[in-house]
C-alpha cells in the first residue's frame, strides 16, 4: 500500500464518484459550522454513526485511520470546558479555571463537532484513490487539468522524500554530525536536512515537469483515458449528506439549542 | 518475440534540419549550441556524442521543444522537424530522459502510458489500445492497475518508452536512458528499443556515453564539437575509428579503447598520496581484519514499522585492512543494505557483525553502537547519490565537517581539505556550491568529504554509476591509492570493469539467498 495507490476493497462507497463523497461531507460539515450547540453534532454523528456500517473500511482499518480524531475530540472539549466562555451555574473554581454549566455545553458541542465533522471526511477519503479523486476533479468540476493533474504528478514525489529524508539521516551520521550538541545540535538535525530535502525536490519537480512537458502536456485541449461519471449511487449519496445536514439543524432548533454563529 | 507489424502501425519516420543552428541559455555567456549544419533522413539512427558541454543535451531538448521560451535562452538559426518548429510539431517527438523516477507522471501503469495520448487529444478507446500495444512492445508485462511505484529502474525507462511509443512519435530521441541502470536493465532498455524501431521506422537519436551499448543499434555518429558545429559525422565504424582517440579523451567509452589506469599493475605503486595523507600502512603477512560478519542478516525498518524487514541472511565476510571487497547480485539482493550495515549506520536484522580491536579501538564490538564522531576514524561511507550527503553551501566548507567534527586544530583542518583539494583539482571550485558540480566532481567531492576524515574501511555505494570514462579513471585511481596505502574498501557494483580492476574479493549476494565469496580474476 502507498500513498497514491491505496489497497482499498471493493465496496459499494469505494465505487462513487470522488466528487460526490467530497461534496457530501461538504454539505454536513457546513451545516454543523453554522452552530455551535451539542444537539444539532449529537444528531449529524448518530446518523452518520448508522451509515458508518456501509462504508467499506474494515473495523481495524476504521480505527487506525480515524484515531487522531478520538484523541483530539475530547481534548478539544476538555479545553473548552476548563477554559472556554463561562455563563450559567459556576460548578467548579480552581485557580484560572472555572467551570461552569456553560463551558460543559460548550465543551460537549465541540467534542461532538470534531468527531461529526472529521468522521465522515476521514472515511470517505480513506476508500478514495487520488487519481480518481483527480480524474473527478477535472472532468466533473472542470478544475484547469495543468492544475489538477500537476498536484497529482507531484503527490507521488512525497513518497520519494520520505527516502530521501532516510538517506539524509543516514548521511548525517556518517559524517559524524548525527548525534550530540544538546537541543541545539537537535534543531541543526533538522533543519540542515530539511533544506537539503527542499534542493532536491525542486531539482526533482523540474525534472517531473520536463517530462511531462516532452509528452505534450498543457498545451491543447485533452481528452481522458478514464471517464469520471456521476451516477445514481451518487446522487443518494449526497441526498444522504443534505438529510444528515437538514435534520441535525431541525431538530435543534426545535430542542431550541440552536445558535447561529454569525448572529 | 518479434512484434507483429500491424500492431506497431508503422509511422513515417521524421526528417530533422538545422541551418546555422544554435541555443544561449539565459545567464550564461557562452552559447551551449552553435553553428550547426544537420540534416537527417526519415528513419536514420543517429548516436549523439560529444564531449561533456557540448550540448548534446542542449540539441535534444529542443528537437523535444521542451527547452523553454525566449526568456529561457536565445535562439539564433533554424531547427525544424519535418519542416516545422518543433514547438508546433508535438506528438511527432517522443523523448525518454536519464532519470527513470522522474519521469513517471501517475501512480498505475496503465494511466502513466495513457498520459500522452490523453495530452494529444487522442479518443479513449484508441488510447486504450495503443497503450496495450505499447506495453506489449517494450516487453512489460504487468497488469494495467500495477502500481509504477512497485517497477525497479529497467522496468521504470521501459514505461517512460511506452508512454512515448503510445504517442506514435515519428522521431524518438534518448538522452542517456540507461545512464543509471544496472547491466541487466540496459540490455532490457536497448533491445525493447530495437524491437520497437524495426517495427515503427521512426528516426532516433540517442545521446549515451557507453558506446558498445548502441553501437550494433545505430548507423550512424554524429559528434557535437563544443566550440561549434559538428566535429565528425559518418556510419558509425568509420566515425569511432577516426575519432576513437579524441573521444576517449573526452569521456566516452569508445569499446577498443578502454580507460588506461597508471597506477594498475602488479605491485601497486607506493604513492604519494599515502604518505601526505599519513594513512596507516598494512599489515605485514595476512591484513588485519577489521570487520568480521558471522550468520548476518540485513534489513530496513519500513517506514512506520517496528522491526526490520530482512532482505538477505546468512552473510559470513570478513573485512581486512588493505584489501578490496566487491559487493555484486542482482537489484534487491540487498547490496546496499548490506553496505550500510557494515558501515554501521544500520542495525543488523541478525547474526553478528564485530569490528576487530584494531578498528574499534577501545569501543564495544558493534559500529551501529558507536556515536556518529567515532565512525568518522574507523569507518567512512560514499552514498549512491551524493547530493544525500553534503551537509553545506561551498565544496571547502564540505570537506571541513569530518576534520572539524574530529576536534582538530584549525591549522590541521585546513592542511588537510588543501592537499584534497589539490588532489582532487576541486581547488579551483572552493567557494562553489556542492550542489552546482557536475556529476562527476559531486562523486569526486563526496569520496573526499570522507577521506577527510582518515577512515580505515570505506563503504562505496555504485561510485561509478553513470561516470564517464575520464572521470572513471580518475575515481578508480584515487581508490586504487587509497586503498594501497591502508584502507579496506568495500564496493557496492555492478560495474565489471571496477570489479576486475580494484576487487581483491567479490561477494555476490543471490536473490534471497545467502551470498557467496568468490575469487576474483585478475
Amino acid at each position: 500500500m502507498s500513498l497514491l495507490t491505496p489497497s482499498i476493497r471493493p465496496s459499494a462507497v469505494a465505487r462513487l464518484n470522488p466528487i460526490s463523497k467530497l461534496g457530501a461531507a461538504i454539505v454536513v460539515s457546513l451545516a454543523l459550522l453554522l452552530s455551535i450547540d451539542w444537539v444539532s453534532a449529537m444528531v449529524a454523528l448518530a446518523l452518520e454513526g448508522v451509515l458508518l456500517f456501509w462504508c467499506g473500511l474494515s473495523a481495524r482499518q476504521f480505527w487506525l485511520r480515524t484515531s487522531t480524531l478520538w484523541i483530539a475530540s475530547p481534548f478539544a472539549g476538555l479545553t473548552t470546558v476548563l477554559y472556554g466562555r463561562d455563563s450559567g451555574a459556576v460548578l467548579l473554581t480552581v485557580g484560572f479555571v472555572t467551570v461552569t454549566d456553560g463551558s460543559v455545553q460548550l465543551g460537549l458541542a465541540i467534542a461532538l463537532r470534531v468527531l461529526a465533522i472529521g468522521l465522515p471526511g476521514i472515511v470517505l477519503l480513506a476508500t478514495t484513490d487520488p487519481t480518481d479523486l483527480a480524474d473527478g476533479l477535472a472532468q466533473v468540476l472542470r478544475l484547469p487539468a495543468r492544475f489538477v493533474l500537476g498536484g497529482l504528478a507531484g503527490l507521488r514525489l512525497v513518497g520519494m522524500f520520505i527516502e530521501d529524508w532516510r538517506f539524509l539521516g543516514l548521511a548525517r551520521r556518517a559524517r559524524g554530525v548525527g548525534d550530540g550538541g544538546g537541543p541545539i545540535g537537535a534543531l541543526r538535525r533538522f533543519f540542515g536536512p530539511a533544506f537539503a530535502l527542499l534542493v532536491i525536490s525542486v531539482r526533482r519537480g523540474s525534472k517531473l515537469a520536463t517530462a511531462m512537458e516532452a509528452r505534450g502536456f498543457g498545451t491543447a485541449p485533452r481528452t481522458w483515458a478514464r471517464e469520471s461519471v456521476i451516477g445514481a449511487g451518487d446522487a443518494v449519496l449526497l441526498g444522504l449528506g443534505i438529510g444528515i445536514a437538514g435534520i441535525a439543524i431541525v431538530v435543534a432548533i426545535w430542542a431550541g439549542t440552536w445558535h447561529f454563529v454569525l448572529s | 518475440m518479434p512484434l507483429d507489424p500491424d500492431s506497431v502501425r508503422p509511422v513515417a519516420g521524421a526528417h530533422v534540419r538545422a541551418r546555422g543552428w544554435g541555443w544561449r541559455h539565459a545567464g550564461r555567456r557562452a552559447p551551449a549550441v552553435s553553428g550547426l549544419d544537420l540534416d537527417i533522413r526519415p528513419g536514420e539512427r543517429v548516436l549523439l556524442l560529444g564531449a561533456s558541454g557540448a550540448g548534446k543535451s542542449t540539441l535534444v531538448h529542443a528537437l523535444a521543444g521542451v527547452l523553454g521560451s525566449e526568456d529561457e535562452g536565445d535562439e539564433t538559426g533554424e531547427l525544424l522537424v519535418d519542416g516545422r518548429r518543433p514547438a508546433d510539431a508535438r506528438g511527432r517527438v517522443g523523448l525518454v530522459l536519464q532519470d527513470p523516477d522522474s519521469q513517471v507522471v501517475l501512480a498505475r501503469v496503465g494511466d502513466d502510458v495513457a498520459f500522452g495520448c490523453e495530452n494529444l487529444a487522442v479518443p479513449r478507446d484508441e488510447i486504450w489500445r495503443r497503450v496495450g500495444v505499447a506495453l506489449e512492445a517494450v516487453g512489460l508485462r504487468v497488469p494495467l492497475d500495477h502500481p509504477t511505484a512497485a517497477l525497479s529502474g529497467g522496468q521504470k525507462q521501459r514505461l517512460a518508452l511506452a508512454g512515448v511509443l503510445a504517442m506514435r512519435p515519428g522521431l524518438l530521441l534518448l538522452d542517456e536512458p540507461t545512464a543509471n541502470l544496472d547491466p541487466d536493465g540496459v540490455m532490457e532498455v536497448r533491445d525493447a528499443v530495437g524491437r520497437t524501431l524495426d517495427a515503427s521506422g521512426a528516426t532516433l537519436i540517442v545521446i549515451e556515453h557507453r558506446v558498445a551499448v548502441w553501437q550494433d543499434l545505430v548507423d550512424r555518429v554524429i559528434v557535437l564539437d563544443a566550440a561549434g558545429g559538428i566535429l565528425a559525422d559518418g556510419p558509425t565504424g568509420t566515425v569511432l575509428q577516426s575519432e576513437g582517440e579524441r573521444l576517449a579523451a573526452a569521456g566516452v567509452w569508445v569499446p577498443h579503447l578502454p580507460p588506461r589506469l597508471p597506477g594498475r599493475l602488479p605491485g601497486r605503486l607506493p604513492n604519494r598520496l599515502s604518505a601526505d595523507l599519513g594513512l596507516q600502512a598494512g599489515g605485514a603477512h595476512a591484513p588485519e581484519l577489521l570487520l568480521s560478519a558471522t550468520g548476518l542478516a540485513v534489513g530496513r525498518v519500513p517506514f512506520a514499522r517496528r522491526t526490520a524487514q530482512v532482505v538477505a541472511d546468512g552473510i559470513d565476510l570478513g573485512i581486512g585492512a588493505g584489501t578490496a571487497t566487491a559487493i555484486t547480485g542482482p537489484n534487491g539482493a540487498g547490496k546496499s543494505t548490506l553496505a550500510l550495515t557494515l558501515a554501521g549506520l544500520l542495525a543488523p536484522a541478525g547474526g553478528r557483525l564485530a569490528a576487530g580491536p584494531g578498528l574499534a579501538g577501545g569501543l564495544g564490538a558493534e559500529p551501529v553502537r558507536w556515536r556518529s564522531r567515532a565512525l568518522l576514524t574507523r569507518i567512512g561511507t560514499v552514498f549512491q547519490d551524493p547530493e544525500h550527503q553534503f551537509l553545506t553551501g561551498s565544496v571547502r566548507a564540505e570537506l571541513t565537517v569530518g576534520p572539524h567534527a574530529l576536534g582538530l586544530a584549525p591549522a590541521e583542518q585546513a592542511r588537510r581539505v588543501d592537499e584534497l583539494l589539490e588532489r582532487l583539482r576541486l581547488d579551483h571550485l572552493a567557494e562553489a556550491n556542492p550542489f552546482t558540480l557536475s556529476g562527476g566532481e559531486k562523486r569526486r567531492l563526496s569520496v573526499a568529504t570522507v577521506l577527510a576524515s582518515r577512515p580505515r574501511v570505506l563503504v562505496l555505494d555504485e561510485p561509478t554509476f553513470g561516470q564517464d570514462s575520464r572521470t572513471w579513471r580518475e575515481l578508480v585511481s584515487l581508490l586504487v591509492d587509497v586503498q594501497s596505502a591502508g584502507t579496506a574498501l568495500v564496493c557496492v557494483t555492478h560495474d565489471q570493469l571496477l570489479v576486475d580492476t580494484i576487487a581483491d574479493s567479490e561477494y555476490r549476494l543471490a536473490a534471497g539467498h545467502a551470498g557467496s565469496t568468490a575469487g576474483v580474476r585478475r
